[in-house]
């Protein structure tokens, strides 16, 4: 028989057996997880370096976290690959700054090329961060992954960063408020375009560079590279061929749509704000479609939708009246109209649009009767305008008369 | 006003005054008449103005602060669906007065609101009065502004509702009217609309409300009586007639109630302030 003690005794002797293994075990575990960052990141530099407080003469932190920068991407690498003036202990005070172009050739030279070749700071680490966290750009530690990029740019390129400072647009609210900035920042939609999808990264030109893809001859099919079907519409429209035909003058995506704070195209917001935008090309028809219903309810804002350039003209694929495939040519009016009009019929569709009102030649009928409604307007304000204003003056004189007159008799106060 | 405000104070002075007598002008139909004309004119007017100058800063302002067009063409035609009942009630009326009921003075007399050779002379007997080239000519029951005003709101009503209902039935009115006239009808509507605003605004308020003999508005229209000595200055004619036949009496109507006058100023002097601020606006749009 075993008594309650002794059995006590042999559960904590197992217990503690347990215990030893599972730290053992733990032991061997953590022995793994740090054989990368003994095996590659210097241990002799590390023996000061690991130190985070560690600084230089300047005051500059020169500590490095091992076990980061062992999983870096340049975890592999020799301090002394980067710290090429590194040969022996002790080292000099002051280091050469590090050369990613040893290696990095093709960026280098990029960069060199680019808007950003004159930075003050580190070229290379003001994007991608920490030197000794750097990390490959599928990886959501790095600061250009996707969803790290707008805020990466967005150190410079914003209200108060080097944007102020070089009298840059402040971007980065406008993106990250516009519909890519919402997939981005809210969805975590990798494909989102972020910065770099039209920018580039180490070849960043000015958008007055032909070569750039914000260049205003290459901003559709730099937009085309995600909205492909939009982009070849574009194209087969009147904007695009006289694009490709080396018309500057001519809409691309970004006159419409902005570069940046790029709106949901159904919000009202984007509608109430884009059809004077093609009205400041199409001085007279915009003027025209400002004297419509259309153009003065669109104008009050809200949730009931009115007709706008592109409803009728379509947004892309912008044909000619005359082209068969226009929504506006005569042939298909009656479909066009229809979308919001149910019951249009072919009397219906002779409604003018754009009809001018001040031009007899081209609207007699409409001449005549704004002429007259004008006519009618002027002339009874001014005849009742001018009466009145004679009666409040005989009036006021006769009830004053009255008063001074005759103090005790009822004065006729009702004139 | 202040007649109407004396009514029960003890006349002052060694005689005591006979009370003062009030006699019908308006029915209590005609007045809700106005009643609802007035409401839904306020409506159509504080509504389509915004759409007319949807490019000043305040129609955004004001149409964003109901809720964008959607809500303001809404209220829109909420009211003129009022208002074209009224009308056609008023019409309706006019009707069975004069075919049914055989109403004497529908369509002619001193009772009529039709235009007779009377009202031209008194119009230029007005104006020549007014630059003092003659005697103030004498008035009977409708004078010849009060029938503008009338018929201007009769008219305009026929013009701006017919014009109103062709573009919110565009494609039904489509079957009978040529393409032109859809774009006819929005210039019609916008500027009829913009006279009658104008008009009511400024040259009703004033010649009914705000001038000298009325100042600061004659409550006729809300108490449907006025004072003896208003009637018989204002519509001599009129008062001559029924004294001379002896039928003055039956015109006997009751003092108002101050709880009434108070009632009719605050709705009276907020249609005035709405229609007046409106018309500031408008002006805005053409002179800022």
């Amino acid at each position: 028989m075993i008594d309650a003690a002794t059995r006590k005794g042999i559960f904590e002797g197992w217990l503690r057996r347990f215990g030893h293994g599972m730290l053992a075990l733990g032991l061997v575990a953590l022995l793994f997880a740090f054989a990368p960052a003994k095996l590659h990141a210097d241990t002799d530099c590390l023996a000061c370096h690991s130190d985070k407080t560690l600084q230089d003469a300047n005051g500059h932190s020169v500590g490095v976290d091992g076990q980061v920068f062992g999983s870096s991407i340049h975890g592999v690498l020799q301090c002394k690959d980067c710290h090429t003036d590194i040969k022996d202990y002790p080292h000099p005070d002051h280091l050469q700054p590090v050369q990613c172009k040893n290696c990095h050739a093709d960026q280098a030279t990029q960069l060199g090329g680019s808007v950003h070749k004159d930075g003050k700071d580190h070229p290379c680490t003001s994007c991608h961060g920490d030197a000794h966290a750097i990390f490959p750009k599928s990886d959501a530690r790095s600061a250009v992954y996707p969803l790290n990029i707008p805020r990466t740019c967005g150190q410079c390129h914003s209200n108060g960063g080097m944007g102020q400072k070089h009298k840059l647009d402040s971007v980065y609210p406008k993106y990250i408020d516009s519909i890519h900035g919402y997939a981005l920042s809210k969805e975590g939609l990798l494909v989102a375009a972020n910065c770099q999808s039209c920018h580039g990264s180490h070849n960043i030109l000015s958008h007055t560079n032909p070569l750039s893809p914000t260049n205003k001859a290459n901003i559709p099919a730099t937009c085309g590279q995600c909205h492909a079907k939009i982009a070849a519409d574009y194209f087969n429209g009147v904007h695009g061929k006289a694009l490709l035909a080396g018309n500057k003058n001519v809409p691309v995506c970004s006159d419409c749509h902005t570069a940046h704070a790029i709106l949901q195209p159904t919000a009202d917001a984007f509608r109430t704000q884009s059809t004077p935008i093609c009205g400041s090309c199409h001085k007279d028809k915009f003027s025209t479609y400002r004297d419509t219903f259309h153009s003065q309810l669109g104008s009050l804002g809200g949730y009931v939708q009115t007709a706008r350039c592109w409803d009728c003209h379509d947004a892309h694929e912008v044909r000619p009246t005359s082209d068969p495939l226009s929504p506006v040519n005569p042939a298909n009016l009656v479909t066009t109209c229809g979308k919001c009009h149910a019951g249009a019929n072919k009397s219906f569709v002779q409604y003018q649009p754009h009809a001018n009102a001040h031009v007899r030649k081209l609207n007699p009928a409409l001449y005549y009767i704004r002429l007259f409604m004008n006519l009618l307007l002027v002339g009874t304000l001014t005849f009742f305008v001018i009466h009145t204003i004679l009666w409040l003056i005989r009036a006021r004189y006769e009830q004053f008369r009255n008063k001074t007159a005759d103090k005790t008799a009822e004065g006729d106060k009702h004139v | 006003m202040s007649d109407l405000e004396q009514q029960n104070v003890p006349a002052s002075g060694e005689q005591t005054a006979p009370p003062k007598r009030y006699f019908k002008r308006f029915t209590a139909a005609q007045r809700y008449m106005h009643a609802v004309l007035f409401t839904t004119f306020l409506g159509l007017a504080a509504t389509g103005l915004p759409m007319r100058f949807s490019e000043s800063l305040w129609a955004r302002r004001f149409a964003a602060g109901v809720g964008g067009f959607g809500s303001i063409l809404f209220f829109h035609k909420l009211c003129a669906i009022v208002l074209t009942l009224a009308f056609l009630n008023h019409v309706k009326n006019i009707f069975t007065n004069a075919f049914i009921h055989r109403q004497k003075g529908v369509f002619w007399g001193y009772s009529s609101m039709v235009a007779n050779f009377k009202d031209a002379k008194d119009l230029l007997g007005h104006l020549r009065w007014f630059v003092g080239l003659g005697q103030r000519p004498q008035f009977d029951r409708y004078s010849y502004w009060e029938k503008f005003d009338y018929w201007a709101v009769f008219w305009g009503m026929l013009v701006i509702g017919f014009s109103g209902y062709a573009m919110w039935f565009a494609p039904f009115f489509a079957h009978f009217l040529p393409g032109w006239a859809l774009n006819a009808v929005l210039v019609i509507h916008s500027d009829e609309g913009l006279l009658a605003i104008l008009f009511i605004f400024s040259i009703h308020f004033v010649n009914t409300h705000l001038r000298p003999g009325s100042f600061p508005m004659d409550m006729v229209i809300f108490t449907g009586v006025e004072s003896e000595e208003e009637f018989s200055h204002k519509r001599p004619l009129e008062y001559q007639r029924l004294v001379k036949e002896g039928k003055l009496e039956s015109r006997l109507g009751e003092a108002p109630g101050s709880y009434q006058l108070n009632f009719s100023r605050v709705v009276g002097f907020t249609a005035i302030f709405i229609g007046l601020t409106l018309l500031v606006l408008t002006l805005s749009a053409y002179f800022i």
